[in-house]
């Protein structure tokens, strides 16, 4: 570890913190319906899409009609993404001659950007025309980021409204995020980004010959339109196999820094969004500073782990930490801090692989998506996911003090902890219960490709990154089998759609409450004494559930590693 | 349900025709407008002919050139399609090894490595980039070190002194931004061209 990495380390805080207000701002006027600087370009679009839509703006809705539509929405929006998948070999933009995907590849493709997952089956380049990738793909990444906002920002009105029967209109806040957050910033993010390197160009791949007089096939595409989405809306699926390690997707340090920023930023200010909407700003700051703490934590133990390098590789000799997978113009540090923040926010871009991270590395990034990816979280997801923890922090607040717990004025009772342990017992049961059918069938044990306690991992991390829908991967499985194919889409399927029910449910019970007014003895929420509450309540939910899996993984292959022990595959 | 297929069917093709066809395409067009050279992917071109990209790494063989990292890259058999054989540098499939950090088949191949390394600049201790696999496969750096590590080699083989070939690296080298962000790295397909340009080939 280094006084520079460090250094770089505190610069992206920083930067991270000044952008998480003003963005809070303009995103609340956005969802409050507000004028805002782009509304003379945008409110015509806008009301124009309503009017084709049939949709009245003023029209809210009940939580469960709220639910409905999106979930009309994410079936049309499924079915539209497979039939392209199958069709693309016939369509137009393919110039490098694409064949139509598989099924089983198809299903799992459509139900991983259909749920801002991005878990990639596939390598981009060998598999996906130009359209697939932006037709389906980009406009994906819009839309389920779009969503996962939408709900967060429904779940806060379910806090700031007292005796509502509605939560919002699903339509309105879908379209308001993409015209209005989204789409303004990707347009000049897409430019930077070229401006750095990243290929935007519908021709097809560049043959070169080398300075050696070998050829070499160089895949470009509209690269940048989708690297900016990709990671502004935590969706994270790469143009390219190796995603944001592929010099094309992530050229230089500074489009490093921007890309690691630009995953932060949405879910950052969302905490802020919240403390404007539920009228006390100190609430958002409370929330962002527990993520904060186990952010930091997080990315302590991984760089601290990747500058140490692995004992097997030191004991021939090595100096200088692990390099294994990662890239030379980012480095340790770069590549730490890229790995804490894609797996704390539900990103799953990736600039090294963590396939070959050191055990305690990469059991951070594992770690980061078991706890339910709240700290900070996929945009929006992060949000309602660490909602839902703060009414289980609440409720055993409460059982300590023998008083029916509160938060900001709403009694939280029977329902809305029951909804919100239901959120958080989904994802557990995802991720190590398919992990135990993976581990016991021949077709599950066919996908690693490292032996021994990383085998076990590289399925374990697969499951954790699918129901997450984190999207992120321990690369050398292979996944693109029909049993991998099927169940990580399964995951990705349950793991969204599962938390999203319960907590709208939680915002429309919440809503329709009386807020009652603070007394003496309400416990205040924006101190101290409940940030740490907050993150203990996290971490004993988390680590009870997940200890056992994590020491047969990374805990026993750190301590074989420091015995010098090697696993060899297929022995 | 019914009531919401409207609204859903007609945001979603709307929405899809903005963010999935009017905004690639128009940034396409504006960056291919703004920044040519960079939209097309920053290709390199001598006497006329394209010699890769000034962002992608490219194999290096020969005793007289820089060599880059190992690379985990692979391409189809010629002689099976459905199996794979290494291929470094292959810039149509990105791949990192994916080997963890108690593979066996990783200790010996960076073994191996460390083994030739040693032998052809006994004495040095050799930098850990030019062992070990890049995430792409496809980096086109390495570190100031790894360069300066195969300096008596190229100078040999280019019956060059080893204090000119030394320079012509340190010209190449690329600090931190700001002194702040990334890693000090050299440009392999730079630094060859560099040296191809000379006039010491």
């Amino acid at each position: 570890m280094t006084i520079n990495g460090w250094i770089q380390i505190a610069l992206f805080c920083a930067v991270v913190l000044t952008l998480a207000r003003p963005l809070g701002g303009y995103m609340t006027r956005v969802f409050t319906g507000e004028r805002t600087f782009l509304s003379p370009v945008l409110a015509p679009v806008e009301r124009g899409l309503y009017r084709v839509a049939g949709i009245d703006a003023r029209q809210e809705q009940h939580w469960l009609s709220y639910a409905l539509a999106m979930l009309a929405f994410h079936v049309l929006g499924f079915l539209a993404l497979y039939a392209l998948l199958r069709f693309q070999a016939v369509l137009p933009f393919n110039p490098d001659g694409q064949s139509a995907v598989a099924p089983d590849l198809a299903f799992n493709t459509a139900a991983s950007f259909v749920t801002n997952t991005n878990w990639q089956n596939y390598g981009g380049e060998t598999t996906m025309s130009y359209l697939t990738q932006m037709l389906g793909l980009t406009h994906q990444n819009f839309l389920s980021a779009a969503t996962g906002i939408a709900l967060a920002v429904a779940l806060v009105r379910g806090f700031s409204r007292a005796s509502a029967a509605t939560v919002g209109s699903f339509w309105v806040d879908l379209t308001r995020t993409t015209l209005y957050v989204l789409l303004p910033i990707c347009v000049v993010y897409t430019l930077f980004l070229v401006s750095q390197g990243i290929p935007q160009t519908f021709g097809g791949a560049i043959e070169a010959t080398t300075l050696e007089g070998a050829k070499q096939t160089i895949a470009v595409g509209p690269v940048a339109s989708q690297v900016a989405i990709k990671m502004l809306g935590t969706n994270g699926g790469g143009f390219f196999n190796v995603n944001a390690a592929h010099p094309f997707e992530n050229p230089t340090a500074l489009a490093n820094f921007v890309q690691i920023v630009s995953i932060f930023a949405i879910g950052a200010a969302m905490t802020n969004v919240f403390g404007r909407m539920v009228g006390d700003e100190r609430q958002g700051w409370a929330i962002l500073a527990a993520m904060g703490v186990l952010f930091l934590a997080g990315v302590t133990v991984v760089y601290w782990a990747e500058s140490a390098g692995s004992p097997v590789l030191n004991g021939l000799g090595l100096t200088g930490g692990n390099m294994e997978g990662k890239e030379v113009r980012f480095g340790i540090v770069a590549s730490a801090l890229f790995a804490a923040v894609t797996t704390a926010a539900s990103c799953g871009a990736v600039n090294a692989m963590h396939d070959s991270f050191t055990a305690l590395g990469g059991m951070i990034p594992l770690i980061n998506m078991e706890l339910g990816e709240i700290i900070v979280g996929g945009v929006g997801a992060g949000l309602y996911g660490i909602l839902v923890f703060v009414i289980v922090t609440i409720f055993v607040a409460g059982l300590m003090v023998g008083r029916t717990p509160e938060y900001l004025g709403k009694k939280i009772e029977a329902k809305e902890v029951k909804m919100a342990m239901l959120a958080i017992l989904c994802l557990p049961l995802m991720m190590l219960g398919f992990t135990a059918l993976a581990t016991v069938v021949a077709a599950g044990l066919a996908g690693p490709a490292n032996a021994g306690p990383h085998g076990f991992s590289e399925i374990l991390y697969a499951f954790t990154s699918a129901a997450a829908n984190n999207g992120s991967a321990f690369g050398g499985l292979t996944g693109n089998t029909l049993f991998y194919n099927t169940t990580l889409g399964l995951g990705m399927l349950f793991g969204r759609f599962f938390v999203i029910v319960p907590a709208l449910a939680i915002a429309g019970s919440l809503a329709a409450k009386k807020t009652v007014p603070a007394s003496a003895g309400t416990f205040p929420t924006h101190g101290g004494l409940f940030v740490g509450l907050l993150v203990g309540v996290i971490l004993i939910v988390g680590g009870l559930t997940f200890f056992p899996a994590l020491a047969l993984g990374p805990i026993v292959e750190h301590l074989a590693g420091g015995l010098g022990q090697t696993f060899a595959a297929g022995g | 349900m019914l009531n919401q297929l409207r609204p859903a069917l007609v945001l979603l093709i709307a929405l899809t025709a903005i963010t999935g066809l009017a905004y690639p395409l128009a940034m396409t067009g504006i960056a291919g407008a703004i920044f040519p050279a960079k939209a097309a992917g920053s290709l390199i071109e001598r006497d006329g002919k394209v010699v890769g990209s000034s962002l992608i790494g490219q194999s290096f063989t020969g005793a007289g050139y820089f060599h880059g990292r190992p690379s985990a890259t692979s391409a189809a058999d010629p002689a099976d399609a459905a199996k794979t054989v290494p291929s470094p540098y292959n810039a149509a499939n990105s791949s990192g090894s994916n080997l963890g950090p108690t593979s066996a088949a990783l200790a010996e191949r960076v073994k191996g490595d460390l083994d030739a390394l040693r032998t052809e600049n006994p004495g040095k201790p050799v930098p850990v980039d030019l062992v070990t696999t890049s995430g792409s496969g496809l980096d086109p750096d390495i570190s100031p070190d790894a360069a300066l590590f195969q300096v008596p080699r190229i100078a040999k083989a280019r019956s060059l002194p080893e204090d000119r070939v030394r320079s012509l690296v340190e010209l190449q080298v690329q600090g931190r931004l700001f002194g702040i962000l990334g890693e000090p790295r050299v440009n392999v397909l730079a630094l060859n061209l560099a040296l191809d340009g000379s006039g010491s080939k």
